[in-house]
């Protein structure tokens, strides 16, 4: 008697667009052969709102708020971003103490991203909602001195081309004196619960790997690119603002593995809190805004690049004036989008239950991948 | 710091391969001839000088009478940065660049959108289809004659 013969096919599963692990409206379509995963493409653009589209018919100024709802967890790094752009444009000075204004805020928001980003990765691996909650804990800390600068916890809108919005109020300076002390004992107990945890290392380490060549390759910026092993870090490379007055390391991986993409972020964390200590030790008193910035600002003709090291990668301007009130183009290199391009690389060979753990580790936002 | 090198200087570097490559300069900016795009950038990654590993971004603009594209290259290992732009003239219904993607993967994505949001197409790119807006959209609203 002879045996039936099988064939089997690769059997194609939407994961999303309306899932938890998704963060937002997305989708990936990943082709199964069995448990393993032969292809995956990821569908986006539900939330696309046409933000570059919406700058071309605004001010200089007005688009600023435009930026915060393009990473909508890290504002003040799109803020930074798209105010160094127009200044290098319109060739505006920023006093100095609005630069070192400006490096606090955003290093807070770095460790705020973070945050939401291990927060989020331990989620998806299944251990549901109590580390998220020992995050967003922390997080609410750094919100609510962001509230204290400017008025808003999410949409904060506090920089503006030529300085910043308004100088930070005394309570900040006392809410911030206590987060700095306290914040290195949390980072502590978060490493304590997940760093050594049995669990998280089985489904981590070795898991999800991007060799550092390939992640060059693929334009793959920000702590993803430093776990696998490659030292650039835009603070180092190209230091904007005060950073090459700063003493800090650049965390690096060894293997590229969601473990690595976990650890840098925690590593970096802590290299945030460094850097706000020497700003507070050495903010200099002055204004905090240049005052012959023009309400509307008309640059010259021409164009200017400029990026800075968001949390999640390298977020860059490119603004074009035709010597208007608004630009005549503007286009933003988001980093979540572009880290996108070796998804499919990186799922390749996994197994399903992998699929949620490596997409994760990636820290995508929605908003900015769809802008 | 990033060294931004000097347009001027790069080009006549360009032009001792690439007879006629070059379309003009400045000190930062280069504009290469649409046609040999793909090898000039090809030399610009291999070449042991330039060592462009890490393409940055890709940004298009529509200036009405011609598309502009930009690229942004960074050398991670000499950290030094170059733009490179491509004009493309004529032809508004259809225009056609030549993809990068063989050279850089992070091409890929950014060659979609600019497709997607100006309606410019790359050639030999795998999988050229739209990507933040869906198939069958009318248009392409980047584009400067675009009514909604």
């Amino acid at each position: 008697m002879s045996m039936p013969k099988f064939t089997t096919e690769p059997v194609t599963i939407n994961l999303g667009p309306q899932h938890p692990s998704t963060h937002g409206v997305f989708r990936i379509r990943i082709s199964f052969d069995g448990e393993d995963v032969v292809d995956a493409e990821p569908v986006f653009g539900y939330l696309h709102r046409g933000t570059e589209k919406l700058a071309e018919s605004r001010t200089y100024v007005q688009i600023v708020t435009l930026t915060d709802r393009l990473d909508y967890v890290s504002s003040m790094s799109n803020n930074l971003s798209y105010v160094l752009a127009v200044e290098k444009l319109a060739d505006i000075k920023v006093p100095e103490r609005a630069m070192f204004l400006r490096v606090i805020s955003a290093e807070l928001q770095r460790i705020a991203s973070h945050l939401m980003a291990i927060g989020f990765w331990l989620n998806d691996l299944g251990a549901f909602a109590t580390p998220l909650m020992y995050c967003f804990r922390e997080r609410e800390k750094i919100l609510d001195m962001f509230e204290m600068l400017c008025g808003a916890r999410i949409t904060l809108s506090y920089m503006r081309p030529g300085g910043v919005l308004q100088d930070a109020p005394e309570e900040f300076w006392q809410a911030l004196e206590v987060f700095l002390k306290e914040f290195p004992g949390y980072i502590h107990e978060l490493e304590d619960l997940i760093s050594g945890n049995e669990i998280v290392l089985a489904r981590s380490k070795g898991i999800g790997i991007l060799s550092g060549a390939d992640a060059v390759n693929s334009s793959i910026t920000g702590p993803i690119l430093r776990a696998s092993n490659v030292n650039w870090d835009l603070r180092k490379a190209d230091p904007y603002e005060i950073y090459d007055q700063l003493e800090f390391d650049v965390p690096l991986g060894e293997n590229g593995d969601t473990f690595d993409r976990y650890i840098v972020r925690i590593l970096e964390m802590k290299e945030s809190i460094k850097i706000v200590n020497q700003c507070k030790e050495n903010i200099p008193n002055g204004k905090i805004r240049e005052s012959n910035v023009p309400f509307f600002i008309r640059p010259p003709e021409g164009d200017a690049y400029a990026s800075v090291e968001g949390p999640k990668g390298e977020l860059g301007f490119y603004l074009v004036s035709d010597g208007g009130i608004s630009p005549y183009r503007c286009h933003i290199r988001a980093p979540s989008f572009i880290n996108l391009t070796s998804l499919t690389d990186m799922l390749k060979g996994w197994k399903m239950g992998d699929v949620i753990n490596i997409f994760g580790s990636l820290d995508v936002v929605i908003g900015e991948v769809d802008r | 710091m990033t060294t931004v090198l000097n347009g001027n200087d790069v080009a006549i570097e360009i032009q001792k391969y690439f007879d006629g490559a070059i379309i003009g300069s400045n000190d930062i900016d280069i504009w290469v001839k649409p046609d040999i795009f793909r090898e000039v950038c090809s030399f610009l990654k291999s070449s042991e000088e330039f060592d462009m590993n890490y393409l940055v971004s890709i940004s298009a603009v529509d200036y009405v009478e011609y598309f502009e594209l930009v690229y942004h290259f960074v050398s991670m290992s000499k950290n030094h940065s170059l733009v490179l732009k491509m004009k493309l003239y004529g032809n508004r219904e259809s225009p056609v660049a030549s993809s990068i993607v063989s050279l850089w993967k992070g091409a890929d994505l950014q060659e979609r959108e600019i497709w997607d949001l100006l309606g410019i197409s790359f050639k030999d790119h795998h999988n050229m289809k739209r990507i933040l807006l869906w198939e069958g959209f009318p248009g392409h609203p980047l584009r400067k004659d675009y009514i909604d």
